[in-house]
């Protein structure tokens, strides 16, 4: 009864809005004006007294900045027999670095309200500090300490070693975590290093010395294979003797720095599927695909454009086929994942046990679809969706630190960004066609399922899509380690 | 160097938490608020209902949920499939999230296409249920049963989640229930419900919208009053009447599930978000397990080395509130060890007031974590989100400052205070996780 009179009361408060207000025209969806244009970050790039390049982008919006010290060197560059190396290596940085421990690393940094991390990817590592732009000269100190410094304690790669082999004990209690790493391991297999998660093995990791760990960091943490870059609410003129002050004589310890060049791997030669049994599990954990393409490919923008048709949007087929129409699952998709070497195409989705078989079916539906000329509509609406909304991606300190990182990684060219709209807008249907033909082959792909094999085998069986090997979890991982 | 840090901060108060924006209230009773930054040209509309799953009714729970989800499959004027298909040709995207309390939507586009978002928006609001029909309901019954198997059933230790708000609250209280709801309650939901639930909660009195990024604020009020100027006015949602809830001993479970290692969970029911002691729990709960010199982190996890991981937090909610401490034995540990060495520091904090410099820590994370919250206009937790949250919350959508001074305001005798009065070990929830041996 209170509800009709506040409405009431606005009602005359507000006074000059019409009593009785045109209704809109429905029948149609407006139609968006021109796309306004993106004014990209312009990129200051310079180099320290020791050489170090830095790149500032001055985006003076909130007093925050973000400072990432990119290195040219990830868990590619792991040696063989030492997977994990890049990986512990980024973590043990902030254990103990210059004259402070690991606790008063922790503690300065949080006093600070900022947030300093190392870790490590396939290609890149980096050292990354968040912090409000009042606080940088106190925060850029310890960072450099971090990144220049470290001291490897013994007792806390102890501790960090049981804490990693604790996480792939219980790495094995997720199933989406199971079937990426057995997805990965079937198609490259035990000694390529995409074959094995980031965080490498429980036997590399239990052998893994100080020594091992000074060894990776002296080849890739030298400033003649890094870059500095600094985004935020900064002015080039008062933060370049900030960073001079504790980068600019940062020195390179060891002669050759490291570079491995990972062996090239044979695609699978028909399909095949590989069973995980996982008892009781409610839901069937879904990978398919092969080797994709390297970051380098000149085939980057229709592979985006076919991606999104095939599984990188909500619309997209996949996600319209098994989540919309069908019900037999929350969500479905496909990615590209590129580095350095080719890496992995997938199509995924966690789907209900009962369903299995049904959502594999359709899952092969769409593979072989997208093989097949796409129509006008689709192909628009596809480029529209990943050109138009571009400017998104530069918006906050932490977006555009990716993406420099990203150009510095691959070797972008400089018109990478600027041109990138119109690289999108250029794809036709028959570019998409051809990258589907070319890196959608649903006859070679390995297909992963990790799932109730006692509800699941035998309607899978009854599909007829190729040899089936069943494995077990320990099969992956091997006997639940004693830790 | 921590002095220095220190007098450092002094002499550099960050600046000034400051929203500008500008708000009114259309004829139908949607309240709206515009707010500028044309940092990106990117915009967005994000629309809070006041109704979550507190509202459900009997043998109806995760039903707020689900009709979060029908509200994507179209409108009147919208058939399924365009909500996504249009916004995704013009750039957009789009998502919606459901809890005990309220339900967002938030669609971002390019700052080109404010005008195709605004009518999606409203005609949703104005005519969701020209489109609707049993099949709908199904299609989507079948998706949010497998979201539950996703991300409870057949995530490790997702049960737990389930099980704490049981114990937490007694039957019929409205938070006793999951979000994402019963199996039984969700195969039992129909197309009457829908609309019952839509005629009760989804009207333009019972929401609000803001419109925030690269717009033009007159531009946008005319855009708005134009495409929500149709949507009829309904009845704003009663009040609850909030039923009290109190624990008055220990409620003590142990569940299986299938995982390696057991994992123990603690909580408290708690005052709710921005009443009293709400704002002190949250530095209790960084006192506790924030960073690796907390106290429960540096002995657990640092020294003993007896836990994988822990963490403390104020779960904060319009009708109670939770603080929930959550740790996880190493291999060879038990929970019993862990529950012992946390009671042990929750009471040193009852006995003892935290020292400064654990206060100052905590209060500095807090600012940053303000100004870092500036940096995207849309999405989940982006401005526009939290204008609504403070408007929904306080009446007032530029509430930052008035949030920051709660934790700029707490001294060391509150933080001790809001742990004894609120974390008494008598009376709790002690649940405990262990490996099904099967």
């Amino acid at each position: 009864m209170s509800t009709g009179r506040i409405v009431l009361a606005l009602w005359l408060a507000i006074g000059t809005t019409p009593l009785a207000q045109q209704a809109p025209d429905r029948s149609h969806p407006p139609q968006p004006g021109p796309p306004p244009a993106l004014n990209l970050p312009a990129i200051q790039k310079l180099q320290l007294a020791n050489g170090l390049p830095v790149w500032i982008v001055e985006q003076h919006k909130v007093p925050v900045v973000q400072v990432n010290l990119l290195v040219l060197s990830g868990t590619a560059e792991d040696p063989a027999g030492k997977f994990g190396a890049a990986n512990l290596t980024a973590a043990m940085l902030t254990e103990g670095a210059g004259s402070r421990s690991s606790l008063e690393i922790a503690d300065a940094v949080d006093y600070l309200g900022a947030d300093l991390g190392a870790g490590s990817g396939i290609d890149s590592s980096g050292v990354r500090l968040h912090v409000p732009v009042a606080r940088l000269a106190d925060a850029l100190p310890i960072m450099a300490d971090v990144a220049e410094r470290p001291t490897f304690p013994k007792d806390e790669l102890e501790r960090l070693r049981q804490e990693r082999l604790t996480s792939i004990l219980q790495a094995r209690d997720d199933p989406p975590t199971i079937a990426s790493i057995t997805f990965s391991r079937v198609l490259f297999g035990p000694t390529h290093r995409y074959g094995t998660p980031m965080f490498g093995t429980a036997e590399a990791v239990k052998a893994m010395t100080t020594d091992d760990l000074r060894a990776f960091y002296t080849s890739a943490y030298r400033p003649d294979n890094a870059t500095l870059l600094v985004v935020g609410d900064v002015a080039r003129a008062t933060v370049v003797p900030l960073l001079e002050k504790s980068f600019g004589s940062w020195r390179t310890q060891a002669a050759t720095k490291s570079s491995q060049t990972l062996p090239n791997v044979d695609q699978p030669a028909m399909r095949q599927i590989y069973l995980v049994d996982k008892p009781e599990a409610p839901q069937s954990q879904i990978r398919i695909g092969w080797i994709g393409v390297p970051r380098s490919t000149p085939d980057y923008f229709p592979i985006q454009v076919m991606n999104t048709i095939l599984g990188g949007s909500f619309s997209s087929r996949l996600n319209t086929n098994l989540r919309e129409e069908h019900g037999y699952t929350y969500g479905a998709g496909s990615s590209f994942d590129m580095r350095a070497s080719a890496g992995l195409f997938v199509a995924s989705a966690g789907v209900q046990t009962d369903k299995t078989a049904d959502a594999l079916k359709e899952f092969f539906k769409e593979l072989g679809n997208i093989r097949q000329a796409v129509p006008a509509e689709e192909l628009a609406r596809a480029k529209n969706y990943v050109a138009l909304r571009y400017p998104s991606a530069f918006e906050t300190t932490g977006d555009v630190s990716r993406r420099l990182e990203d150009a510095i990684v691959y070797h972008l060219p400089d018109d990478y960004f600027s041109k990138y709209v119109q690289n999108i807008q250029a794809v036709t249907a028959a570019d998409v066609q051809r990258a589907a033909q070319k890196y959608v082959q649903p006859d070679r792909f390995a297909v992963v399922v990790v799932g109730d094999r006692s509800k699941i085998e035998a309607p899978i069986r009854a599909l007829n899509l190729g040899a089936i090997e069943i494995m077990t979890v320990d099969d992956m991982f091997g006997p639940p380690p004693k830790l | 160097m921590l002095a220095l840090a220190a007098s450092a901060f002094a002499q550099t108060p960050p600046p000034k938490l400051e929203l500008k924006y500008t708000q009114f209230t259309l004829p139908n009773g949607l309240t709206v608020i515009l707010h500028e930054d044309h940092s990106v040209p990117i915009a967005t509309v994000n629309m809070w209902y006041h109704v979550g799953s507190a509202r459900e009714k009997q043998g109806r729970t995760g039903f707020a949920h689900l009709f979060e989800h029908l509200m994507f499959m179209g409108s009147g004027h919208v058939k399924p499939g365009e909500f996504d298909a249009w916004l995704e040709a013009a750039g957009g995207d789009n998502n919606g999230s459901t809890e005990t309390d309220r339900t967002n939507y938030w669609i971002n586009v390019p700052s080109n296409a404010v005008d195709l978002a605004l009518f999606l928006e409203s005609d949703r609001m104005g005519y969701l249920l020209d489109s609707m029909t049993p099949k709908t309901v199904d299609a989507q019954r079948d998706v949010v049963k497998n979201e539950r198997r996703q991300s409870y059933e057949n995530r490790p230790y997702g049960m737990a989640e389930v099980m704490m708000s049981e114990m937490l609250y007694p039957q019929g209280h409205p938070y006793h229930w999951p979000v994402i709801g019963y199996m039984e309650d969700l195969t039992a939901a129909s197309y009457e419900d829908v609309v019952e639930f839509f005629k009760k909660y989804y009207s333009p009195a019972n929401a609000s919208l803001v419109v925030a990024g690269d717009i033009d604020s007159a531009k946008t009020r005319a855009a708005v009053e134009k495409w929500f100027g149709d949507v009829k006015p309904g009845p704003a949602a009663e009040p609850m009447t909030i039923p009290g809830a109190q624990l008055t001993g220990v409620q003590s479970k142990t569940i299986t599930d299938r995982v390696q290692l057991p994992r123990l969970y603690l909580a408290w029911l708690t005052p709710r978000h921005l009443e009293p002691g709400d704002g002190a729990l949250d530095v209790v709960a960084d006192v506790l397990a924030g960073g690796k010199n907390s106290r429960l982190y540096k002995r657990l996890v640092y020294d003993m080395q007896i836990a994988q991981d822990v963490s403390a937090f104020q779960s904060s909610g319009a009708i109670s509130s939770a603080f929930q401490i959550v740790a996880t034995p190493r291999p060879g540990h038990a929970v019993g060890e862990l529950q012992k060495v946390i009671d042990e520091e929750i009471q040193k904090l009852q006995r003892e007031e935290p020292t400064d410099h654990e206060l100052q820590r905590s209060i500095n994370q807090i600012e940053s974590s303000f100004f870092n919250r500036m940096e995207r206009v849309g999405g989940f937790g982006g401005k526009a989100d939290q204008l609504n949250a403070y408007f929904t919350e306080t009446g007032d959508p530029d509430w930052f400052n008035e949030d920051l001074s709660r934790y700029r305001a707490l001294s060391a005798s509150d933080v001790r205070a809001a742990a004894l009065r609120f974390l008494p070990l008598g009376k709790r929830v002690e649940l405990a996780v262990e490996p099904d041996k099967k």
